[in-house]
C-alpha cells in the first residue's frame, strides 16, 4: 500500500472528488496559484483553472458566507480557513447560517458545505495562532465535525465530508501535516462519525482525538511495559460521538481517561467525560479524569508551550493515578 | 532638509534592516521561532511615519512590527528578548515575534489576525478625543488586510465621528502569495477612503522624506480636529511573506525593480555626496564655492568614515540587544498566570 503524508492525503481526497463531481469547487486563502499554506491543494489550480480553485481575498467572513450561498444554490463548496485561528471571523457564517439554515427552512435547504481548518498548537506560533475551537463548534447543533488523526482517516474524511449533505469541519492538526501513514484509496471507509480502537487493552480506556490520539498511543507503549494495557480509542469525529464504541470500552476496563489538546474547562473533555459517565456509572471503579491543556492563551516561550499542553508523559503518569485510585 | 535630520532617517532605516538581518539569522539558529515577518525594503514607512509621531501618540501594528516597535523608540533589548521568548522582553516571552507591546510607549500592540488593528485604533482615537487631548492613534496595516470587513466598519465610524486617527497602508503589493491585483478590485487602496470621505493620498513609500513630509501634514490636520485621514504608502518587501515563504511567487524582474530603488541606498546616495576637493571649488570661484561648500554640508555631506562609524555603532547595539536576550531568563508559568488577569490583585473572584 502506498504510503502518503496528512497533507497528501487531503490533497487526494480533494482531487478525486473534483474529478468526480463538476459541482465541487475550492475556495480560500493562497489555495490556488500558490498551491496552499500547507500545501492541501497543491495541483489543484493548474489541473481545474480559478474558476473552480478559487484564490479569495482576506475575507472570512464573507467568503465562508460564500461558501453557504453557493451550497444553497447547488455547488459542493470546500473552504479552507487557512487557519482555525481565523474561523472566529467566519463565525456568523458558520454558527448562524450553514448549521441553522437547513433548520429554519423545515428541511428545504441541505448544506453540502465543507470547512477545513487546520489548528491546534503548533511550534511557537504564540496566543492567537495556536487555538483549539472544537469546544466552540462542538456546542453548535447542526455542525458535523471531523478531526482525522491519520493520513487515511483525512483521506477518507475529508472525501465524506465533500459528498456529505450537511456542513461537515474538518478540523485538521497543523503538526500532522507532514505525518505520513498507508494510505488505501481503495478500501471501503468506515462511516465518517464511528470512533476507532487504535490499541486494545484491559486496564483503562484512553480516549482521545486528533494528534492528542497519536500521543494517547505512545503513551499506551510506555505504560505497556509497566504492566499496563490501555485501550486507545481515536473518537475521529467530534459531533456527533460514537458513544457506542466508547461504552463499551469503557464498560470493559471501568476506569476512563481522556486526553485533549484542547484547554480544559468547558472542553471537549468535559463533555466525553459527562456523556460517558451517564452512559457507564455504574461500570467506572473510579472518577473519569481528564488530561488537557491548562487554561491559559499558548505563550510563546518554547518551555511555557510545552508546559501548558499536554505530553505522553503527562498521559502514563494520570493513567497510573487513575488506576490507583480505583484499586 | 536639514543635515540632521537626513543622517537620522538613514540611522534609523539602517538600524533597521541590520536589526532584522541579525534576527533572521537568530531565527536560522533557532533563538527565535514560531512564525517571523520581516520588514526590508518597507523601512522608510515605518522610519518616516514614526519620525512624525509625538510621544502621547497611540501606534497600533501588525504581525510585521518589529521596525514599528524600534521606530517609537522601543529598546532593541526589549525587542530582541521578546523574540527570543524571554522574561525582560516586551511582552515578557509571552507574545513574541508577533505581539510586541509597550505601554509606556503607548504600542498598543502587534495584531497577528489580519484586520484587527483598525477597532483597536479607532477605540483609542475614542478615548483621545473624549479627553480632548490635542494626541493622534496611528494605525498599520497592509493591502491584504483591506478587504476584511472591519476595514469599511472602522473608517466609518472613524469618519462619522471624527476620531483622530492615521491610517497608514503599507502597500506592498502581496498578500502572501496574492498579488494586489488578484486580491482587489480596486487596487488603489486610497481611493477606498473616498467612501467615507476620509481625505487620502498614495505616496512613494520608497523615500522616507516624502513619507515624513506627508505625516508630519496628515497628523497636523488630525490634532487640528479634522478627522481621519489615510495615506497609502507603496513599498515593497524584500523577503517572503515570512521565513517559511522564499517568496518565488514574484517576478524577478519585479524584485530587482524594487531592489534598485532601496529606500536605504538612495538616502546613502544623497547624503554621501562628495565634498568637491579643493580644485574644484577654487576652479568654481570663491563665492560659488562657498555657498556649494555650505549647501553640500546642509544637504548632509557624510563621508566614508561617517558612515562606518554609523554602522559600528549599530553593530555594536545588535550585539549588545542579542547578548541581552541570550542572558535573559525564561518566562515562569507564575508569569504567564499573572499576564492572564492583571487585574486580579484588587479584586476577590468567588
Ligand atoms: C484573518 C486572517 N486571515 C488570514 C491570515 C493569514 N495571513 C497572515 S498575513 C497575511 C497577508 C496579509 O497581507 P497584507 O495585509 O498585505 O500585509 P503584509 O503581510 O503584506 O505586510 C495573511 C493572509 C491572518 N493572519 N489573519
Ligand atoms: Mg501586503
Amino acid at each position: 500500500m502506498q504510503t502518503l503524508s496528512y497533507w497528501q492525503a487531503l490533497n487526494r481526497a480533494l482531487e478525486a472528488e473534483m474529478a468526480a463531481d463538476d459541482a465541487v469547487i475550492v475556495l480560500g486563502e493562497d489555495v490556488g496559484l500558490y498551491g496552499g499554506t500547507y500545501r492541501v491543494t497543491e495541483g489543484l489550480y493548474a489541473k481545474y483553472g480559478e474558476r473552480r480553485v478559487l484564490d479569495t481575498p482576506i475575507s472570512e467572513g464573507s467568503f465562508t458566507g460564500l461558501g453557504v450561498g453557493a451550497a444553497m444554490a447547488g455547488l459542493r463548496p470546500v473552504v479552507e480557513i487557512m487557519t482555525i485561528n481565523f474561523a472566529l471571523l467566519a463565525l456568523d457564517a458558520l454558527i448562524n447560517m450553514a448549521a441553522k439554515i437547513p433548520f429554519m427552512s423545515g428541511g428545504q435547504f441541505s448544506m453540502p458545505l465543507t470547512v477545513r481548518m487546520p489548528g491546534g498548537v503548533a511550534h511557537q506560533l504564540a496566543a492567537q495562532h495556536s487555538q483549539r475551537l472544537e469546544h466552540t463548534l462542538m456546542n453548535v447543533a447542526g455542525l458535523r465535525i471531523v478531526v482525522p488523526a491519520t493520513p487515511q482517516d483525512a483521506y477518507w474524511q475529508l472525501r465524506q465530508a465533500i459528498r456529505a449533505d450537511d456542513c461537515v469541519i474538518v478540523l485538521e492538526h497543523e503538526l500532522l501535516n507532514f505525518d505520513k501513514g498507508p494510505v488505501d484509496e481503495t478500501a471501503k471507509a468506515p462511516p465518517p462519525h464511528r470512533a476507532t480502537v487504535r490499541r486494545a487493552g484491559r486496564d483503562l480506556t484512553i480516549v482521545s482525538y486528533s494528534r492528542m490520539a497519536n500521543q494517547a498511543l505512545v503513551a499506551a507503549e510506555q505504560l505497556a511495559t509497566e504492566g499496563i494495557e490501555a485501550e486507545v480509542i481515536d473518537l475521529r469525529s467530534l459531533n456527533p460521538i460514537d458513544w457506542d464504541t466508547c461504552a463499551a470500552s469503557v464498560r470493559k476496563t471501568g476506569h476512563l481517561l481522556i486526553a485533549e489538546e484542547d484547554s480544559r474547562f468547558a472542553g471537549a473533555g468535559a463533555e466525553i467525560s459527562a456523556g460517558l459517565t451517564e452512559r457507564c456509572f455504574h461500570s467506572l471503579h473510579a472518577a473519569p479524569m481528564r488530561v488537557a491543556a491548562l487554561d491559559l492563551p499558548n505563550p510563546y516561550n518554547k518551555r511555557l508551550e510545552q508546559t501548558c499542553i499536554p505530553q505522553p508523559p503527562d498521559i502514563v503518569a494520570a493513567a497510573r493515578a487513575l488506576l490507583r485510585d480505583g484499586q | 532638509m536639514e543635515r540632521e535630520l537626513h543622517i537620522r532617517f538613514l540611522r534609523d532605516m539602517l538600524r533597521a534592516r541590520r536589526m532584522e538581518e541579525r534576527i533572521a539569522q537568530e531565527y536560522t539558529r533557532g533563538n527565535i521561532g514560531g512564525f517571523l515577518h520581516l520588514y526590508p525594503g518597507e523601512e522608510a514607512v515605518a522610519i518616516g511615519v514614526l519620525a512624525a509621531a509625538e510621544p502621547g501618540d497611540y501606534i497600533v501594528s501588525t504581525y510585521r512590527e518589529h521596525v514599528h516597535a524600534l521606530a517609537r523608540g522601543m529598546p532593541m533589548r526589549s525587542i530582541m528578548a521578546e523574540l527570543f521568548g524571554k522574561r525582560d522582553g516586551c511582552s515578557r516571552g509571552l507574545g513574541g515575534s508577533m505581539h510586541l507591546f509597550d505601554a509606556e510607549r503607548r504600542f498598543l500592540g502587534g495584531y497577528a489576525i489580519v484586520g484587527e488593528t483598525y477597532p483597536v485604533a479607532i477605540g483609542a482615537a475614542y478615548a483621545v478625543m473624549l479627553r480632548g487631548l490635542p494626541e493622534a492613534v496611528i494605525c498599520f496595516f497592509g493591502d491584504g488586510a483591506v478587504n476584511q470587513g472591519t476595514f469599511h466598519e472602522s473608517l466609518n465610524m472613524a469618519a462619522l465621528w471624527k476620531l483622530p486617527v492615521l491610517f497608514v497602508c503599507e502597500n506592498n503589493h502581496y498578500q502572501i502569495g496574492t498579488e494586489i491585483h488578484r486580491h482587489s478590485a480596486v487596487t488603489e487602496v486610497y481611493k477606498r477612503a473616498s467612501a467615507y470621505n476620509i481625505p487620502a493620498a498614495r505616496i512613494d513609500g520608497m523615500n522616507v522624506e516624502t513619507v515624513n513630509r506627508h505625516t508630519r501634514d496628515a497628523l497636523a490636520r488630525v490634532r487640528a480636529g479634522q478627522g481621519p485621514q489615510l495615506l497609502e504608502c507603496e513599498t515593497y518587501r524584500y523577503r517572503g511573506h515570512s521565513m517559511a515563504d522564499p517568496g518565488s511567487y514574484r517576478p524577478a524582474v519585479e524584485v530587482a525593480a524594487y531592489e534598485a530603488d532601496d529606500p536605504i541606498a538612495a538616502e546613502m546616495r544623497d547624503l554621501s555626496l562628495h565634498y568637491p576637493d579643493a580644485d574644484t571649488l577654487h576652479a568654481l570661484g570663491l563665492d560659488s564655492s562657498e555657498s556649494l561648500g555650505r549647501r553640500y554640508v546642509e544637504n548632509g555631506h557624510l563621508d566614508t568614515a561617517g558612515l562606518e562609524a554609523l554602522e559600528a555603532d549599530i553593530r555594536a547595539e545588535i550585539e549588545d540587544a542579542v547578548a541581552f536576550a541570550l542572558a535573559s531568563p525564561e518566562p515562569t508559568l507564575d508569569d504567564a498566570w499573572g499576564a492572564l488577569r492583571p487585574g486580579l490583585i484588587h479584586e476577590t473572584l468567588i
